[in-house]
C-alpha cells in the first residue's frame, strides 16, 4: 500500500475541485449498477420461476434439474463478492475483452446479483398462496398464463421490496468492483479517501453513498406500498380523518 | 351433465399406495345439484381436484356432456377445463385485481377482446349482485362478496358444470344463506349441473336434489334427499337431519322414531293413538319444510308391550317407524 502512496502525489483534493472528481464517479456507479440490475431482473425473474416450479409442488417439479439448478445458485451466493470477481476473470474476459473497467465490473456484478435476486424472487413467489395457481389452472390458463398472473403478477410487491435490497447490494458491490478500476464512487473513496487519507473525498464519498442507498430504499418502499392495494388504502384511512 | 365413471385416484406405488377414491361412480344431471358429504379424510378434496381436472384419476372417467374428458391431452385438457367452473372453499381472488378484473381472468386466459371482457364482466357481475362492488379489491370485500366474485369469475366461461368446493365453508350464516340462493336461482336459469361438496349438513339439506356420503374414498350412501331425510334407518338420513332436543324414554317404555312427509296428515299422532288405545308421548320432534315439502320427525314413547300392534299402526299411517335400540343395523352393515 506505502508502494502505491509512495506513487500518487500524496496532496488533498482542494476542495472545490471535489465535485468534479465525485459528480462523475456518481454518474459511473449509476451507471454500472444500472446496467447490472437490469440484466439482474431480465435473467432473474425467469430464473427465480423456474427454480420455483420445478421443486416440489410447483408446475412442473423435476427433482435433479430443481437441485442442481439450485446448487449453482448456492454457489453464486456463498463467493464472497471479491473472491468471485477475481475467480471468473478468464470469463469476464472472454464476454467483453478486458478485465478492467465498467464492463468488466458489469459480468461478476451480474452474476453475484442474478445468484442473489432468484432467490429473492423464488421466496417471494413461495409466498403466494397456492389457491391462486389453482384457480388459474382451472380456469384454463397455460402454463406461461399461470407463472405471470397467478405468482409474478401477485408477487410483484414483494419482488420489488427484494430489487430494492438487491439494488443496494449491488451499490455495495460496486464499489468493491472500483478496485479493479472499474471507477466510481466506491474507487474515488479507496484511492483519494483511503489511500491518500484525504479526509474531505472520503467524507463526501460517504455521504454520496449514504444519500443514494436512502434515497433508493425510500424509493423502493414507497413503490412496495403502491402496489399493494390493502397498504394503499391503509395509508388513505390513516390521512383521511386529518384532511376531514 | 356430469358423469363420474369408475373414478379411481390412488396415490403412491406398491405397498406404500392409497386409494383415495375407489370407484366412484354417479351422475349429475343438467339442472341438478348433488353434494357429496363426509367427514375430513373422506376422499371429498381429492374428489374436487379430479373433478377439477387438477388431478388426474388413476383409472376411470370424468364425462361432461358425453366428452370423455380424461382421456385428452395437456393442450386438450386446457379447453377441458373451461366446461367446468370452479370455486373454492378459499375463494382464491388475486389480491392486486379488482373484482372486475378477477371476474375477467378465465376470459384474459382465452384470449377474449377487451370489449367483450367488459361486456361479460358486466353481465356476471349483475348477476351475482355485485356491479357496484366492481372496482374494489378483495380486501374491500365482506367473505360472502368475495365469494360471488368467485361465483361469476366461475361461470364467466359459461360453464355446463360448477362445481363448489367446500365454497360456504367459513362464511357467517346469512352469507353461507345468500350464496345458497344463488347457486339455486343459477342452477335454474342457466341448467347447470352442480357439484356441491361439503361437510355442512344444514347447507345440503336447504340446497340438494340429491346427496352422497363418501367414507374411505367409497360412496358409503346415496339418495334422494327427501328419501334419505324421511328414512329413519339411513345413516346418512340421520347426519342430515338436525340434532333433534329430546328426553330419554322412561324405564319399561319402547322408544320409536318415525319420520313422515308432507302426505301424511297432521293429526297422525291423534288418530295412531286412538287406534292404539292408549296415549303415545312425544319425547322430541322437529317439523320443518325441505323443498316446499313438509319433512317431520319424532321420538314416540309408549308402553313396551304396545309394540306389535303400535308398529302396524304407524306405517299404515304413512310413518316411517323404527324402534330405537334395534338401531339402524341393517343400514351400518350395508356400508360396512
Amino acid at each position: 500500500m506505502s508502494a502505491a502512496v509512495g506513487a500518487l502525489p500524496a496532496q488533498n483534493v482542494p476542495l472545490p475541485e471535489i465535485p468534479a472528481l465525485v459528480v462523475p464517479a456518481l454518474g459511473e456507479t449509476l451507471l454500472m449498477v444500472g446496467i447490472t440490475m437490469a440484466i439482474v431482473v431480465l435473467v432473474g425473474v425467469p430464473l427465480g420461476a423456474l427454480v420455483f416450479n420445478l421443486a416440489p409442488g410447483g408446475l412442473f417439479p423435476h427433482r435433479v434439474a430443481h437441485t442442481a439448478l439450485s446448487w449453482v445458485i448456492s454457489i453464486g451466493r456463498s463467493l464472497p463478492f471479491l473472491i468471485l470477481m477475481a475467480a471468473i476473470i478468464p470469463f469476464t474476459r472472454l464476454i467483453t475483452g478486458t478485465n478492467i473497467g465498467i464492463p468488466a465490473a458489469v459480468v461478476p456484478m451480474s452474476i453475484a446479483g442474478i445468484a442473489f435476486f432468484t432467490r429473492i424472487v423464488e421466496n417471494s413467489l413461495r409466498s403466494v398462496p397456492g389457491d391462486r395457481a389453482r384457480v388459474a389452472i382451472a380456469s384454463g390458463a397455460s402454463p406461461v398464463q399461470v407463472i405471470r398472473s397467478a405468482q409474478l403478477a401477485e408477487a410483484v410487491p414483494s419482488i420489488v421490496g427484494g430489487l430494492t435490497i438487491n439494488t443496494i447490494a449491488m451499490i455495495e458491490y460496486s464499489a468493491i468492483a472500483g478496485t479493479i478500476g472499474a471507477g466510481g464512487i466506491g474507487y474515488v473513496a479507496v484511492t483519494y479517501g483511503y489511500q491518500r487519507f484525504d479526509h474531505a473525498v472520503m467524507l463526501t464519498t460517504i455521504v454520496i453513498l449514504v444519500a443514494t442507498v436512502a434515497l433508493v430504499q425510500l424509493t423502493g418502499d414507497r413503490l412496495v406500498r403502491r402496489l399493494t392495494p390493502s397498504a394503499r388504502d391503509r395509508r388513505a384511512a390513516a390521512r383521511g380523518p386529518v384532511s376531514a | 351433465m356430469i358423469q363420474l365413471d369408475q373414478l379411481t385416484k390412488v396415490y403412491g406405488h406398491g405397498a406404500g399406495a392409497t386409494t383415495v377414491l375407489d370407484h366412484l361412480d354417479f351422475e349429475i344431471a343438467a339442472g341438478e345439484i348433488f353434494a357429496v358429504v363426509g367427514p375430513s379424510g373422506a376422499g371429498k378434496s381429492t374428489l374436487a381436484q379430479t373433478v377439477s381436472l387438477l388431478e388426474r384419476p388413476t383409472s376411470g372417467r370424468v364425462v361432461v356432456n358425453g366428452a370423455d374428458l380424461t382421456a385428452l391431452g395437456e393442450r386438450e385438457l386446457r379447453a377441458a377445463r373451461r366446461r367446468i367452473g370452479t370455486i373454492f372453499q378459499s375463494d382464491g381472488l388475486f389480491s392486486r385485481r379488482t373484482a372486475a378484473q378477477n371476474v375477467a381472468l378465465p376470459l384474459e386466459f382465452l384470449g377474449v377482446t377487451p370489449g367483450e371482457r367488459r361486456t361479460r364482466v358486466a353481465e356476471l357481475l349483475e348477476r351475482v349482485g355485485l356491479s357496484a362492488k366492481a372496482g374494489h379489491y378483495p380486501h374491500q370485500l365482506s367473505g360472502g362478496q368475495r365469494q360471488r366474485v368467485g361465483i361469476a369469475r366461475a361461470l364467466a366461461l359459461r360453464p355446463s358444470v360448477l362445481l363448489a368446493d367446500e365454497a360456504t365453508s367459513g362464511l357467517d350464516p346469512a352469507s353461507t344463506a345468500s350464496i345458497v340462493g344463488l347457486l339455486k336461482e343459477l342452477r335454474d336459469e342457466l341448467g347447470l349441473s352442480i357439484l356441491f361438496i361439503t361437510h355442512e349438513m344444514d347447507t345440503v339439506v336447504q340446497l340438494a336434489d340429491a346427496v352422497a356420503r363418501l367414507d374411505h374414498g367409497r360412496i358409503a350412501e346415496s339418495g334422494r334427499l327427501l328419501d334419505l331425510l324421511r328414512d329413519p334407518a339411513s345413516v346418512l338420513g340421520t347426519l342430515l337431519r338436525p340434532p333433534q332436543p329430546g328426553v330419554p324414554a322412561a324405564p319399561g317404555e319402547l322408544a320409536i322414531d318415525v319420520s313422515y312427509t308432507g302426505e301424511v296428515a297432521g293429526d297422525w299422532l291423534a288418530r295412531v293413538s286412538r287406534a292404539v288405545g292408549a296415549d303415545l308421548h312425544v319425547l322430541g320432534a322437529r317439523i320443518e319444510q325441505v323443498h316446499g315439502e313438509t319433512v317431520g320427525t319424532a321420538r314416540l314413547a309408549a308402553p313396551a308391550e304396545l309394540r306389535g300392534r303400535l308398529l302396524p299402526l304407524l306405517a299404515a299411517a304413512g310413518l316411517s317407524a323404527h324402534p330405537v335400540g334395534s338401531d339402524a343395523a341393517p343400514a351400518l352393515e350395508v356400508v360396512a
